[in-house]
C-alpha cells in the first residue's frame, strides 16, 4: 500500500503548469470508469499520489479523505466502526478512488432509500482552474453558507476543478440484513415495488432480471424478520448486490452496447429491443441493446427520464435542452475558463 | 458595520425611474396586481429578521407565470433589481427589500398541482405552504420530512431558496435531499428545468447548486417534492440532565451507539422554563437540560431502539428519562419545542436568533464558550436547537428599547458565530446568509473563494439583478471588515484551549 501524502503542492503545480501552457489535463484517479465518458486529450494528472484519511471520527459522522485514496481503503475504515458509505459506490475495480467516486457521483443499489453520492458529500477542497486551492463545506452536517459548489462538484466527472479533498456524511451499519428471491414477472414486479413503495418496508435495493425479484431488507431484528415472514420466497446470498452494483452479473458480460437508464420510480416496462434489468426498485433499468441512440433516448424521455450510453461513444450522456447546455458551457467558462479540466469528457462544448 | 445596502461598499445600483417602470408593467400586464402607495408598501418592509426594515420601489404580486416571465424580461430590459419573496419567514433578511428594486411576491402561486402516490411526488407551486403539502398526502400515508418550525407559514419556494431544515433532518435529510425538480426562470427571463422526475438528471447538478442560492441564481416557479410513507410508529423520549454539557455528550453517545433518531433536540433550563410556561408541555423546569429524542421507524425496530436509547442517557448521566405515554404527550412534547421561538418572545422583549453549526464533538464546549460570551455582553442567551446536527440556535433576548442593546446583541451574535467558525463550524446551517449574515462570511471564507462564488452568480446572472447585496459579500465590503477575519492559526479566540 502506497504511504498517506499531501501532494497538494505539487497537484497545484501541474495545473498552473496546465494555465501557463495553455494545455488541458485529463484528471485520473484509479482509471476504473474510463468506459464512462467521452475520450478526453490531454496531460494526465493523476490523483493517487495524494492519498490517506485525514479525518475520520465516528461519533461524528464524517470522514476526510484525500481524492486519490482508494475506495477500498476508505470503506475497510469505516468497516473497523461498523459504518459504510451510504450510497454503496460502484467500484469497477479496486484501483478505484474517493475522488473518482464522488466526481462521477455513481451510486449503488441503496440509492433511493438512502440517497446519492452527492446526497452525502459535506464538503471539499478543490484546485479550481485559476489555479487556486479553495475550501467549500465542511465536516459539519448542515451548512448554508454560500453556493453549494461541492455539491455542484459531484457528478461533474472533474470539468469544473480538481478536488483534493472530499468530507463525507457516513452512516452506521444497520443491525440486520436479509436477501431473498421471488418468482414473477416484470409488471407484477413493479406494480409490487409501487405498492410497497408507499408502505414503511425495510427494503434497501430491489431488482428484477425478468424472472425474479430480488429484495434486500435492512433495519433492526424486528423489522427485517416480520418482512421477511410477510415476503416469503427463497433466501439469496448478500454478494449478489456487490455483484449488481459492480457489473459482475451474468447479465453484464455482453458484447452488447450497455445503457443505463434513469427513469420515475413508478415508470412501467420499458419497450425496447434488448434485454433489461431492473435496479433502484424500478427507477433505474441497464439496457443491453443494439438500437438507434435516438430510439432508446426518445423512449426513455417519453417516459420522463435519461439514458446514458457505456463504452466507446461521442455522446455518452443524454443531451441537454439548448437554454440548459448553455448555462453549462457558461458555468464552466466562469470555473474554468482556459478549459484546463476534461475538456469535453461529458459533452463536446463543455 | 452596519448591514443595510451600502452603495459606497456593496457596489452601485442601477437608476430605476419609478414612474417609468410602473407605466411599462401596466402596459405590459394590466391583469398585474401592482403595490405602490406608501400604506401598501409597508407591511412588506422587513421579513422575519424585523430589526431590519426597507420599503420596496413596488411589489408586484403576479398569479400566473407569464406574469412573473413578462415581469423579469422587463426588469432586465430596464436593469431593475429584483428581490424574490415567499412567505417572509426568512430569518436573515433574505427577502429584506431594496429601495430601488422591485419585491416579488411569489406567495399567490398557492396550487398543489399534483400528488402523486404511486410515484411518491408532490408537484406544487412554489408560494404553497411546507405543512400544506404533507397535509394534501396524508390520505395516500404519505408525507413530506423536510420540517422547519415555520412550516405552518413558510412556503416551498422560499425552502428550496434557503435549503430549509428541520427537527427530523438528521435521519430525512435537508431540502436539497427531499426534492427531484424545479423550474425556475432566469435573471432574463429564460425556462429552465432543474432535476427530473427521475432520481438524477443528466449534466451538472444545477438542482444540489441553485437549492440554498437564497434568490439570486434565479426564480423558483415550481417543486416536485419527494413523498415518503409515514413510518409506523413514532415514540419520544424526554432526558434531564443536571448540566448542558452532560447532555452534549449524551448526544455523541447515542450516534456513536449506532443510532440515528428521527429527531435528537436540546433545550437549556432558560429555554425549557420559557416553553413550559407557555405551552405546558410536562418538561422538567428543574433541569438544567433536556433532550428530546424521537425513534421511529417499523414498530419493533422502535421499541428496541428506545430501550438503547434509554440505557444510553442513563450511563451518559441523565437523571431521569421519560417515554411519552402516548402520543397525546407526544405530540405536546414536541408542541414545547416547536413553540420554543415565540416562547421565548414571551419573556424578552425582543430576540435575536443565531443559527451556527458545528461538529458534535464540540457541543459541551461551544455551550460554555456562549455562556461566558453571555456573561461578558450582559445579555441572556436561550439554547434550543438541533443537537443531532450540530446546529445551535442560540437566543440572544434583548430590548430593543434600551438603547445601544441590539447593536450589543449583534456584536454578541457575531462572536457566537466566529466560535462556531473557529471550532471548524459554519455561521449558517439553514437559516441562511441573506443580509444578516454578510459580513461574517468573510470570517468563513477566503477572497479567493468569495470570487469564485461571485463567479458561479455570474454565470447565471451577470448583470446581477436578483436579490443584490445579499448572500455574498463584495471584496470591499470584507477588506472594510478585514480586521475581524480569521486567518489560518490566527483565530480570533485564543481562549479556545481552555474550554
Ligand atoms: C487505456 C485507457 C483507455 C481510456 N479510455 C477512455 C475512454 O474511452 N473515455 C474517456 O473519457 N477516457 C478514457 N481514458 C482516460 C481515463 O479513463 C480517465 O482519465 C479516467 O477515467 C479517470 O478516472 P478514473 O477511472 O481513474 O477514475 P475515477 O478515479 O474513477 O474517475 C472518474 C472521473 O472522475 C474524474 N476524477 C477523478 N479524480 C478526480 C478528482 N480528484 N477531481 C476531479 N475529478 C476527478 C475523472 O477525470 C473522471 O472523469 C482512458 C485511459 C486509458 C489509460
Ligand atoms: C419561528 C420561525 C421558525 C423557523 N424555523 C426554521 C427551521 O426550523 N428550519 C429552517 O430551515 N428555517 C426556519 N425558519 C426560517 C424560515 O422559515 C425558512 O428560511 C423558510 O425556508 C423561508 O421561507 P419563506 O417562504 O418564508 O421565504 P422568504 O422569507 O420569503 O424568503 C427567503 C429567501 O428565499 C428567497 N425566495 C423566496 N421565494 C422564492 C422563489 N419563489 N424563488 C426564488 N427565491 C425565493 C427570498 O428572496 C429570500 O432570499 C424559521 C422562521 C421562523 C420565523
Amino acid at each position: 500500500m502506497a504511504p498517506d501524502h499531501d501532494h497538494t503542492a505539487h497537484l497545484l503545480e501541474q495545473v498552473n503548469q496546465a494555465l501557463n501552457e495553455r494545455g488541458a489535463l485529463r484528471i485520473q484517479g484509479g482509471n476504473s470508469k474510463a468506459a464512462l465518458g467521452r475520450q478526453v486529450t490531454g496531460e494526465i494528472l493523476d490523483t493517487r499520489p495524494h492519498r490517506g484519511i485525514v479525518s475520520y471520527d465516528p461519533t461524528e459522522l464524517v470522514l476526510t479523505a484525500r481524492a486519490g485514496t482508494p475506495l477500498d481503503e476508505v470503506e475497510a475504515a469505516l468497516a473497523t466502526h461498523g459504518q459504510m458509505l451510504p450510497f454503496e459506490p460502484p467500484h469497477f475495480g479496486p484501483s478505484a478512488t474517493i475522488g473518482g467516486a464522488i466526481a462521477c457521483g455513481l451510486s449503488g443499489p441503496r440509492r433511493p432509500w438512502a440517497g446519492s453520492a452527492r446526497d452525502y458529500v459535506l464538503g471539499t477542497r478543490v484546485i479550481t482552474g485559476h489555479g487556486k486551492l479553495l475550501r467549500f463545506g465542511g465536516e459539519v452536517m448542515k451548512n448554508v453558507a454560500g453556493y453549494d459548489v461541492s455539491r455542484l462538484l459531484a457528478g461533474s466527472f472533474g470539468c469544473l476543478g480538481l478536488l483534493t479533498e472530499v468530507s463525507l456524511k457516513v452512516l452506521p451499519k444497520p443491525r440486520e440484513c436479509a436477501s431473498l428471491k421471488l418468482q414473477m414477472d416484470v409488471d407484477q414486479a413493479l406494480t409490487q415495488l409501487m405498492a410497497w413503495g408507499q408502505q414503511p418496508m425495510p427494503i434497501t435495493a430491489a431488482c428484477h432480471d425478468g424472472g425474479f425479484l430480488y429484495l434486500r431488507l435492512e433495519g433492526g431484528k424486528g423489522s427485517v424478520q416480520s418482512a421477511c415472514d410477510r415476503l416469503g420466497g427463497e433466501a439469496l446470498c448478500s454478494s449478489y448486490w456487490a455483484q449488481l452494483r459492480e457489473h459482475q452479473l451474468p447479465f453484464f458480460h455482453s458484447a452488447t452496447p450497455l445503457w443505463r437508464l434513469s427513469v420515475p420510480n413508478h415508470c412501467p416496462a420499458l419497450n425496447i429491443a434488448g434485454k433489461q434489468l431492473i435496479d433502484w426498485g424500478g427507477a433505474q433499468r441497464w439496457l443491453l441493446s443494439s438500437a438507434a441512440d435516438d430510439q432508446v433516448r426518445g423512449i426513455v424521455a417519453a417516459a420522463g427520464g435519461h439514458a446514458t450510453l457505456y463504452g466507446e461513444t461521442d455522446t455518452p450522456f443524454h443531451p441537454l435542452p439548448a437554454a440548459l447546455l448553455h448555462y453549462h458551457q457558461r458555468l464552466k467558462q466562469q470555473l474554468d475558463p482556459q478549459r484546463i479540466f476534461n475538456p469535453g469528457r461529458m459533452y463536446a462544448e463543455v | 458595520m452596519n448591514i443595510l445596502y451600502d452603495e459606497r461598499v456593496d457596489g452601485v445600483l442601477p437608476k430605476v425611474d419609478r414612474g417609468e417602470l410602473l407605466k411599462q408593467l401596466r402596459t405590459a400586464l394590466p391583469d398585474l396586481e401592482i403595490l405602490h402607495t406608501t400604506e401598501q408598501l409597508k407591511p412588506y418592509e422587513c421579513d422575519g429578521l424585523s430589526a431590519y426594515r426597507v420599503v420596496p420601489m413596488l411589489v408586484l404580486l403576479p398569479e400566473h407565470l407569464e406574469q412573473v416571465q413578462t415581469i423579469l424580461k422587463l426588469c432586465h430590459a430596464l436593469q431593475v433589481p429584483v428581490v424574490a419573496r415567499g412567505a417572509g419567514t426568512g430569518l436573515s433578511g433574505g427577502a429584506l427589500p431594496l429601495e430601488q428594486g422591485i419585491l416579488l411576491v411569489m406567495a399567490r402561486f398557492n396550487r398543489i398541482i399534483e400528488i402523486n402516490p404511486e410515484g411518491r411526488f408532490a408537484r406544487v407551486q412554489p408560494g404553497v405552504r411546507n405543512l400544506a403539502i404533507s397535509q394534501a398526502a396524508a390520505p395516500y400515508q404519505l408525507y413530506y420530512a423536510p420540517d422547519p418550525s415555520s412550516q405552518i407559514a413558510c412556503s416551498i419556494g422560499g425552502n428550496v431558496a434557503e435549503n430549509a431544515g428541520g427537527v427530523h433532518c438528521l435521519k430525512y435529510g435537508l431540502t436539497v435531499h427531499n426534492l427531484l425538480k424545479v423550474e425556475i426562470l432566469t435573471a432574463d427571463g429564460e425556462h429552465l428545468t432543474l432535476g427530473s422526475d427521475a432520481l438524477d438528471a443528466p449534466g451538472f447538478d444545477l438542482l444540489a447548486l441553485f437549492t440554498g442560492s437564497e434568490g439570486m441564481l434565479g426564480i423558483v416557479t415550481e417543486v416536485t417534492v419527494k413523498l415518503l410513507p409515514k413510518p409506523q410508529a413514532a415514540r419520544v423520549l424526554l432526558a434531564s440532565f443536571d448540566s448542558v454539557e452532560l447532555a452534549g455528550r449524551a448526544v455523541a453517545d447515542i450516534i456513536a451507539a449506532g443510532i440515528i433518531p428521527g429527531g435528537l433536540e436540546m433545550m437549556d433550563n432558560l429555554s425549557l422554563r420559557a416553553a413550559e410556561d407557555f405551552i405546558h408541555a410536562g418538561y422538567p423546569t428543574d433541569a438544567a437540560a433536556m433532550l428530546l429524542c424521537e425513534l421511529d421507524g417499523v414498530e419493533a425496530d422502535v421499541h428496541e431502539d428506545c430501550e438503547r436509547v434509554e440505557q444510553v442517557l442513563k450511563r451518559a448521566g441523565a437523571t431521569r428519562v421519560r417515554l411519552a405515554r402516548d402520543e397525546a404527550e407526544r405530540v405536546r412534547f414536541w408542541a414545547g419545542r416547536k413553540n420554543a421561538f415565540p416562547a421565548v418572545g414571551r419573556i424578552s422583549p425582543d430576540y435575536y436568533c443565531m443559527d451556527g453549526t458545528i461538529p458534535r464533538r464540540e457541543l459541551p464546549a461551544v455551550l460554555r464558550g456562549i455562556d461566558e460570551l453571555s456573561t461578558q455582553f450582559g445579555l441572556r442567551v436561550a439554547n434550543v436547537f438541533h443537537a443531532g446536527d450540530g446546529n445551535m440556535h442560540p437566543l440572544i433576548l434583548f430590548d430593543a428599547n434600551q438603547p445601544g442593546e441590539l447593536e450589543r446583541a449583534e456584536a454578541l451574535g457575531a462572536r457566537i458565530l466566529e466560535l462556531c467558525v473557529a471550532v471548524g463550524g459554519s455561521i449558517t446551517g439553514e437559516h441562511g446568509v441573506g443580509r444578516e449574515k454578510i459580513n461574517q462570511m468573510c470570517a468563513q471564507f477566503s477572497s479567493d473563494e468569495i470570487t469564485l462564488f461571485h463567479a458561479v452568480k455570474a454565470a447565471f446572472d451577470p448583470a446581477g439583478l436578483l436579490n443584490p447585496g445579499k448572500n455574498i459579500p463584495t471584496l470591499h465590503r470584507c477588506a472594510e471588515f478585514g480586521s475581524m477575519h480569521i486567518h489560518q492559526g490566527k483565530l480570533p479566540f485564543p481562549e479556545l484551549e481552555r474550554f
